[in-house]
């Protein structure tokens, strides 16, 4: 019996050394599906490509790459879960994703305490990778974000006073309503006259949005998920609210604008990367995902591309393949900390010491068409 | 205030969500003493037939003006829904009953099949969100700095006729005043020559059409569907028909009012973070000092 055991595991292993085993922890249900959906289409493209070229070169010899997705249900509990399922029962040696700071922010921390290397495309809160050498990022950070929306707001819409509506049990929107609201006060632009929450599964937000247009702000700010949006400017319209909405980067989804119609249209927000008039690798990209899918590819589908492209850079630099996880982890994590800049397609980057990305941000204005057109670019 | 008024019509509509909802519960609870806590799936599979329904009717295949689309998806989407009922009756309910099991287990079966729609929804159509055309174009009315939209004065209305409406049934009307006696003694009405099952059912339908209503005005206020939409706003109705004294159509009335009322007084004066602690407090409180409801009376002939 134990020799059939070691005969099996020794079989698996020989196995392994020919392939390199990527984990993907993606919101594939719950909140936000699409999310999840774009990533896993960004990333199959790439597997693709890798797998059809014989493989990706490491050390002079070619692996083969194997991509496992796991469901995380848009939740932060699921999101640990699904990460150490993945460095437990699948052995893999690198994690990519989740997207939502909401998720990233727990599993972050799962990574690291396993020593396993995890890049999240998409979010943008700092405690993501704070203290955590083994996670690193390919977005930029909310604290560098907050500042764009309040400076651009103040700019484009002569705003004098601001309110904030956010999600108070997301980890994403309430730190960057935070942060929005002090680098608002520091600016000394105004005050932010409402500062108001609501939940996750909320779906009335009218006693809210009564106190916001009771305070009568100049323009009102809600980084909320895409969902949401659509509920809350229409809800807003009807309680006769007739000025401006600024967002962010979670906006930044085809859906919003089938869920939320031309309430939205006119709207502004900030994010990774503007798909109308791209050029150069960014435009090959987005066509070529719009021939294999038929939809444009959000923000979160360019950054998992980039997080791959990261991640197979750290691994090259690793130098070599060995078949146990754990060695191969620590070498792609030295990998990692290796890269010092990157050129993806949502602009290059510089990597600081807390394995966050330094680039630039994009402010998209929502057209009367319904696309998200390139506004006006603000790199730090 | 005006901020005042206007906070009291953003509580009137988010109360009629759950007074209609809450009816639902009273009904079925009233006449079989069961808590069907599949009944906010029901609205939620309500909503979801007024969005087919309302994709076909306006669709390229019959091609209505949205107005006539709507007046024709009120009946539709309340006869559907109504079927869905009886068939979770028949299929689930039924059964148990013929059999004399334990009321508890048909609570059990219950929540089972809640789950059931849920996931069998998530299933077929996806974690996608879908997008309820809009049906009723959309008037803004300013009044001295309150607003209201004609879909509001919809929805309050409606909840206010659908409570009117049964409250004549229940005690005007003789298939009322049978549900009355099932829940006074199920045993001797078979005795008096009434149908007992085909009034139990006539239950659900009344309870699943005006889910399937309730589904419809939700679907048209917040107009983004997803397959657990009807699982929170469904335990809150069923608490919030707790609290007027299950089995009694004013206090599902008035308690579903009563919650939209307090959740949105308590967002308005406190942080969003307090809402449900500050709302089910109250509410346990009111059940602390009248553990059988506002309108209830300790085991007797309800509805």
């Amino acid at each position: 019996m134990l020799v059939c055991c070691a005969f099996l595991l020794a079989g698996c292993g020989e196995d392994k050394a020919n392939t390199i085993k990527i984990g993907f922890n993606l919101p594939l249900t719950g909140d936000i599906p699409e999310v999840g959906e774009g990533s896993k289409n960004a990333a199959e493209m790439y597997l693709k490509d890798i797998n059809d070229a014989g493989g990706l070169e490491v050390g002079g010899q070619k692996y083969m790459l194997e991509f496992v997705y796991m469901d995380n249900e848009s939740k932060a509990e699921s999101a640990t879960n699904v990460a150490l399922k993945l460095i437990d029962q699948e052995n893999v040696v690198a994690i990519i994703g989740p997207n939502s700071s909401k998720q990233a922010v727990p599993a972050g921390g799962t990574c690291n305490d396993n020593h396993v290397p995890m890049i999240s495309p998409w979010s943008t809160n700092p405690n993501t990778t704070l203290d955590r050498p083994w996670v690193f990022r390919a977005a930029f950070l909310d604290p560098f974000q907050g500042p764009v929306v309040a400076d651009f707001a103040a700019k484009k819409f002569d705003a004098k006073t601001s309110a904030v509506l956010f999600d108070v049990s997301n980890d994403y929107s309430k730190g960057l309503a935070e942060i929005f609201k002090s680098s608002w006060e520091a600016k000394n632009l105004g005050p932010v006259v409402a500062f108001e929450s609501h939940g996750t599964k909320d779906q009335d937000f009218s006693a809210q949005l009564t106190t916001i247009i009771a305070a009568n702000p100049d323009f009102i700010f809600v980084p909320d998920n895409y969902n949401q949006v659509a509920l809350i400017i229409q809800q807003a319209r009807d309680l006769g609210y007739t000025g401006p909405f600024m967002g962010s980067d979670a906006w930044g989804t085809p859906d919003l604008i089938k869920l939320c119609g031309d309430v939205c249209f006119g709207n502004y927000f900030s994010t990774h990367y503007a798909a109308a008039g791209a050029k150069g690798a960014t435009k090959v990209f987005i066509d070529r995902y719009e021939a294999a899918y038929g939809a444009t590819p959000a923000d979160y589908a360019a950054l998992t591309w980039d997080s791959i492209g990261i991640m197979l850079e750290a691994i090259k630099n690793a130098g070599k393949v060995v078949s146990d996880p754990v060695e191969m982890r620590s070498l792609i994590r030295d990998g990692l900390s290796a890269i010092k800049s990157f050129d993806g397609i949502t602009g290059s980057s510089k990597f600081d010491a807390q394995g966050d990305p330094i680039k630039c941000a994009v402010v998209v204005k929502i057209s009367d068409k319904g696309e998200f057109v390139f506004e006006e670019s603000v790199c730090p | 205030m005006d901020f005042i008024i206007q906070n009291i019509l953003n509580a009137l509509q988010w109360g009629s969500f759950y007074a209609l909802i809450a009816l639902g519960y009273t009904l079925v609870y009233g006449v079989l003493r069961l808590i069907n806590f599949a009944h906010g799936d029901i609205f939620m599979v309500g909503a979801y037939i007024a969005f087919f329904v309302a994709g076909f009717l306006l669709g390229p295949m019959v091609g209505l003006s949205p107005l006539v689309t709507f007046l024709l998806a009120v009946p539709l989407t309340m006869f559907l829904t109504a079927c869905v009922g009886v068939t979770l009756e028949r299929v689930a309910y039924r059964p148990l009953r013929r059999k004399g099991a334990h009321r508890l287990y048909v609570v059990i079966t219950a929540l089972m099949c809640g789950l059931i729609l849920e996931y069998s929804n998530l299933a077929v159509l996806g974690a996608s969100r879908l997008k309820f055309p809009e049906l009723v174009e959309k008037t803004i009315w300013n009044l001295g700095g309150v607003t209201i939209t004609n879909l509001k004065v919809i929805v309050i209305v409606a909840a206010v006729a659908v409570f009117i409406f049964l409250n004549f049934i229940v005690t005007k009307t003789k298939i009322g005043m049978a549900m009355r006696g099932i829940s006074y003694d199920k045993f001797a009405i078979p005795l008096m020559g009434i149908p007992i099952d085909a009034i139990i059912v006539f239950t659900f339908v009344l309870g699943s059409a005006f889910a399937g209503l309730a589904g419809l005005l939700f679907a048209m206020s917040y107009p983004v569907l997803e397959p657990f939409m009807g699982m929170i706003i469904g335990w809150k109705a069923f608490i919030a028909a707790v609290v007027g004294g299950i089995g009694d159509i004013r206090g599902a009335f008035y308690g579903g009012f009563l919650l939209g009322f307090i959740e949105v007084g308590v967002v308005t004066v406190f942080p969003s973070t307090y809402r449900d602690l500050f709302a089910f407090t109250i509410l346990l409180v009111i059940l602390w000092m009248k553990p059988t409801g506002l309108f209830g009376m300790p085991q007797s002939t309800k509805i």
